[in-house]
């Protein structure tokens, strides 16, 4: 079973359809990158299977299950989570409350208000483990809206993992980033992800041909091409679409 | 039929009073996404500057100081809804939506304290003008007032005019733009903070407007604002929030609604005899029941919103909810 | 004051709270009067009724314009239980009638609150205003429970002394409310503590992203009104022992504005900050109202003047001026700040003798005179007053402009010390 379905799915908003009937399909611990020019419906694609969006028709599965009009906090406890291209954070808490608040609910502690947050050592002790992977163990305590656009990336990737959830979607995670914090998010995200599904929009091809297992290729709300990185590469379609681009520079 | 034909017509000309408060603070929220909780306040110095302006000229100018007032009163109203925003709203914008929410909710309080320094804690007699006295018309034994008819005039007028504005002239293609996609309009390069001020300024106007026709239909005491504060948020929350033709649903739903409702002395007794179940007080919930729809009626504003957010949370016709 | 991005101090909070309960204990035997014990009780109600407020404000980002329908529900439940206890129906200690005001708050909450947190943000405000005068006009329907315009009276000393106090003397009345107001500080406090408190944080900062990890942000807005209303009802059953009478004004929108007055001027960001907030709220509305009319113009002012300025409230500007002090550069204020409050005062002077002044003009409306500033008396209708006025205003706006722009040198080079120090500690040893 495939971790992540798609199927014909279609979005319109309004009369302008976005996206065009999309067929994805990504197994269970692939690392699967989704590229394409600006405006070709990559966010809209990531805002349809998170549920932030509804889907004009067609089907997408997780871990098999259907998860069209559902909400999204119904997506993310079945496994589900996702990063967001502007930073999405909790600002007036600390980098370590915004981390231990993504791992409760699966911890199973819900709304719990009988219960100290300080006593809750599994809670404690994973989001420090994370804090320390995301390499923000120097500014644990720091008040999230104090840091700087790469920790904040850095910890928004580390609030995503922290859901415990094995499908991770991140949407531009290296955005505005500068070529040595790049190198590091990449790093931290191939840690990080081992063994989980990653599906992963992203614009900066190195950040892609270093990730990736496989690469699918959106154009005008469509996938013209789903193939591992050489193929991709050297495939004509692609490099018409990007119009000259060439996809072996990095 | 004639208490049907009569309460809808006043239920009509109260509801479109109501909608000249809804929409003006519908294009301030849409324009700006700022509630004017002082919107109701704007309303009450629209009526007392009337009051003050036809005193004033009433001594020299027999007759003709409403149709002054009915011009000159908007305008000042407006021009301290636009100094408001330059000088107050403007700086809290900063701090984000809730404090810009605060800042109008204190803004109430001062206004309500500043009139009642100036006019006292009673109400004031801000009357209809002889011109405009006497009724239209008589149906069977009731009369309709000429004001009334007046009234329901001048709102129609000024919500053509809007319309007009709206879709004919360039700020207004802005606004229609910012109903609907309000982020877009900081990027069209108009310059922003006086489309601001103009907007909030013309709310506000359209607010002392509302006031200087209804104050004297109504009452106009230092308390007039607050419960119709009340009633106009109801307005924007059924019709949907940022919506202009739901808040004129809405506002007329509730004017005519109310308007029946004060005038049908029936109770949940007469109902329920009606289908042949008889209460007395004895039986259980008597006091419910007993209840007649006058004494309900100031209740069923808000109602309304509740049956609304249980069977359709966004409003009858909500588009944005910021 | 901004531009110092502040870190809460670490006060050490079991300090806080010993010197809290300290503070409890000890003001009534300073301040004895019948009319500071009456204030102080005031206080204490108010304070748990902005905590109970701020749980879903300050905690929880949810603005509502009616919250005082769940103290004052409360309220009339508790009266109602109180006299239950005096008809001998209802074996309760009085000093637990509170609880009663609580669950039914709680009740309340869970009536109200399924249909108020439908919406968030904005639209919720005006919901909560809506329901807010739906229940104000209701208790006018139903004068059996409400007792229509009078409202409902009892007496508090009924039923079996506890522990020999009967709550006659107001002072017995004081330390309840004591007692329950610590209580109930601790209680919230602790919610504040707990997974479903630190997610209504989550919440109220990005509730989008709170849905992403898993939360069903409206299960959690609804849960946290419970909560609140739970203890605005605590409050409300304080009041109905305090006053011994309850009615419909509790439920309008007058004790819902105050209260969220007091929790904002105090600072919603902190969780004292309502109880600072509840105090000046009280001296304003219950100690300022009896020497003028116009507390209610003055405070509005206040308000809006934090709303513009300093909407951390009161907490947040001695926290800022606190980090000064750890810092150890305090003393480069400390000239600049008298300054600023010399000045500030002659303008303050000529502001509240005009507001007084019109006040008595339109109030009294013969003899327009009244006591000023330690018994010297204006006639409001004569010339001279209003020249010293128009003077006061003008050499008090001049004076003012000039002592706060040398004030704001002194804070901004303070704050631009600060920051460059916490620049470099960064720099130093972290990664």
């Amino acid at each position: 079973m495939n971790a992540l379905e798609l199927a014909a799915v279609r979005k319109n908003f309004g009369k302008t359809e976005i996206i065009r009937g999309v067929d994805l399909a990504v197994p269970s611990g692939e690392r699967h990158a989704i590229i394409g020019p600006n405006g070709a419906g990559k966010s809209t694609l990531f805002n349809l299977i998170s549920g932030r969006f509804p889907v004009t028709s067609g089907s997408i599965r997780l871990h098999g299950e259907d998860i069209i009009g559902r909400k999204p906090f119904e997506i993310n406890r079945m496994g589900l989570s996702r990063s967001f291209q502007i930073t999405n954070i909790f600002p007036r808490l600390s980098v370590f409350e915004n981390v231990r608040c993504a791992t409760l609910y699966s911890l199973g502690y819900r709304y719990a208000f009988w219960r100290r947050l300080s006593r809750l050592r599994d809670a404690r002790e994973l989001a420090d483990q994370i804090v320390e992977r995301i390499g923000l163990r120097s500014r644990r305590n720091a008040q999230a809206g104090t840091l700087t656009y790469a920790e904040q990336r850095a910890l928004e990737i580390g609030v995503t993992l922290a859901t415990g959830a094995d499908v991770i979607l991140l949407d531009e995670p290296t955005a505005g980033m500068s070529r040595s914090e790049t190198e590091r998010t990449v790093e931290l995200i191939r840690r990080v992800t081992e063994g989980k599904t990653l599906v992963m929009v992203e614009h900066d091809m190195s950040v892609v041909f270093g990730l990736a297992d496989k690469i699918s290729v959106l154009v005008y709300g469509q996938v013209i091409a789903t193939d591992v990185p050489e193929r991709i590469r050297s495939n004509a379609a692609v490099q018409e679409a990007y119009l000259g681009t060439s996809l072996t520079e990095s | 039929m004639e208490f049907f034909l009569i309460s809808l017509l006043n239920g009509i000309s109260y509801g479109l009073l109501l909608f000249m408060l809804a929409s003006g603070l519908t294009l301030i929220f849409s324009m700006m996404g700022v509630l004017n909780f002082a919107h109701a306040s704007f309303y009450m110095l629209g009526a007392y500057f009337a009051y003050q302006i036809m005193t004033w000229l009433d001594a020299a100018l027999p007759g003709v100081g409403f149709w002054i007032a009915l011009v000159l009163a908007p305008l000042i109203v407006g021009l301290i809804g636009a100094a408001v925003e330059r000088y107050g709203l403007r700086r809290v914008h900063r701090w984000g939506h809730v404090p810009e929410l605060l800042f109008t909710f204190g803004l109430t309080y001062i206004i309500v304290e500043l009139v009642q320094i100036v006019w006292g804690r009673s109400t004031v007699p801000y009357a209809v003008p002889q011109a405009l006295g006497g009724s239209l018309f008589t149906l069977f034994t009731t009369n309709f007032p000429v004001y009334r008819a007046f009234m329901m005039g001048v709102a129609i007028f000024m919500l053509f005019a809007i319309w007009l504005m709206l879709t004919r002239t360039r700020i207004g293609l802005v606004i229609q733009a910012a109903l609907t996609h309000p982020d877009s309009v900081e990027a069209l390069g108009h310059n922003v903070p006086k489309v601001f001020m103009l907007t909030f300024g013309g709310g506000c106007a359209l607010a002392g407007l509302a006031g200087v026709i209804g104050g004297n239909a109504y009452v106009t005491e230092p308390s007039m604002g607050a419960q119709l504060g009340t009633i106009l948020f109801v307005v924007v929350v059924v019709g949907g929030m940022g919506s202009l033709a739901g808040a004129f649903v809405a506002s007329l739903l509730i004017g005519i609604l109310q308007t029946f409702a004060i005038g049908l002395d029936w109770s949940g007794i007469d109902l329920l005899s009606m289908v042949g179940i008889n209460v007395d007080s004895s039986s259980f919930g008597y006091a419910v029941w007993s209840l007649t729809l006058p004494q309900i009626a100031l209740m069923l504003p808000y109602l309304l919103m509740v049956l609304v957010l249980i069977v359709r949370p966004r409003g009858l016709m909500g588009t944005r909810e910021n | 004051m901004n531009g110092v991005g502040f870190r809460p101090i670490d006060l050490g909070l079991y300090m806080a709270w010993v010197v809290t309960a300290i503070l409890f204990l000890v003001t009534p035997l300073f301040f004895n009067s019948g009319f500071a014990i009456s204030l102080l009780s005031q206080m204490g109600i108010m304070i748990v009724f902005a905590l109970s407020y701020n749980v879903i404000f300050g905690q929880g980002g949810m603005l509502s314009f009616g919250h005082a329908a769940y103290s004052g529900l409360g309220a009339f439940f508790a009266i109602h239980a109180l006299n239950w206890i005096g008809d001998g129906r209802l074996p309760l200690p009085v000093v637990l009638i509170p609880l009663v005001g609580g669950i039914f708050g709680a009740i309340c909450g869970v009536v109200f609150g399924y249909v108020t947190t439908k919406k968030a943000g904005v639209p919720f405000a005006m919901i909560t205003l809506g329901i807010g005068e739906m229940v104000h006009a209701g208790a006018l329907m139903f004068p059996g429970f409400f007792g229509g315009e009078a409202g409902i009276s009892t007496n508090r000393v009924v039923g079996t002394p506890f522990l020999g106090f009967d709550l006659g003397p107001s002072i017995q009345v004081y330390y309840l409310i004591a007692v329950w107001c610590f209580l109930s500080m601790i209680a919230m406090y602790a919610f504040s503590q707990t997974p479903l408190g630190r997610i209504s944080n989550a919440v109220r900062d990005n509730p989008e992203r709170a849905e992403f990890i898993g939360y069903n942000t409206q299960r959690v807005r609804f849960f946290v009104l419970v909560v609140s209303s739970f203890f605005a009802g605590i409050s409300g059953g304080l009041a109905a022992i305090n006053f011994e009478i309850v009615n419909a004004e509790q439920l309008s929108a007058i004790p819902s504005g105050a209260v969220l007055v007091a929790t904002f001027i105090g600072g919603a960001m902190f969780f004292f900050g309502p109880v600072i907030g509840s105090v000046i709220f009280i001296l304003f509305a219950v100690a300022l109202s009896e020497y003028t009319p116009a507390w209610q113009f003055y405070l509005g002012i206040f308000f809006v003047l934090m709303v513009m300025y300093a909407p951390g409230g009161v907490t947040s500007i001695l926290l800022l001026n606190l980090r000064v002090a750890k810092e150890g550069l305090f003393r480069a204020l400390r000239k600049p700040y008298l300054k600023l409050i010399a000045g500030s005062l002659v303008l303050l002077a000529g502001v509240v003798m005009l507001i007084e002044m019109a006040y008595g003009l339109t109030l009294s409306l013969g003899v327009g005179s009244m006591v000023k500033l330690a018994g010297i008396e204006f006639d409001a209708a004569t010339p001279m007053p209003w020249i010293i006025v128009a003077l006061l205003l003008v050499v008090g706006g001049w004076l003012f402009g000039r002592v706060r722009r040398d004030f704001m040198q002194a804070w901004d080079g303070v704050s631009q010390q600060i920051e460059s120090r916490a620049g470099q500690a960064a720099a130093g040893g972290g990664r």
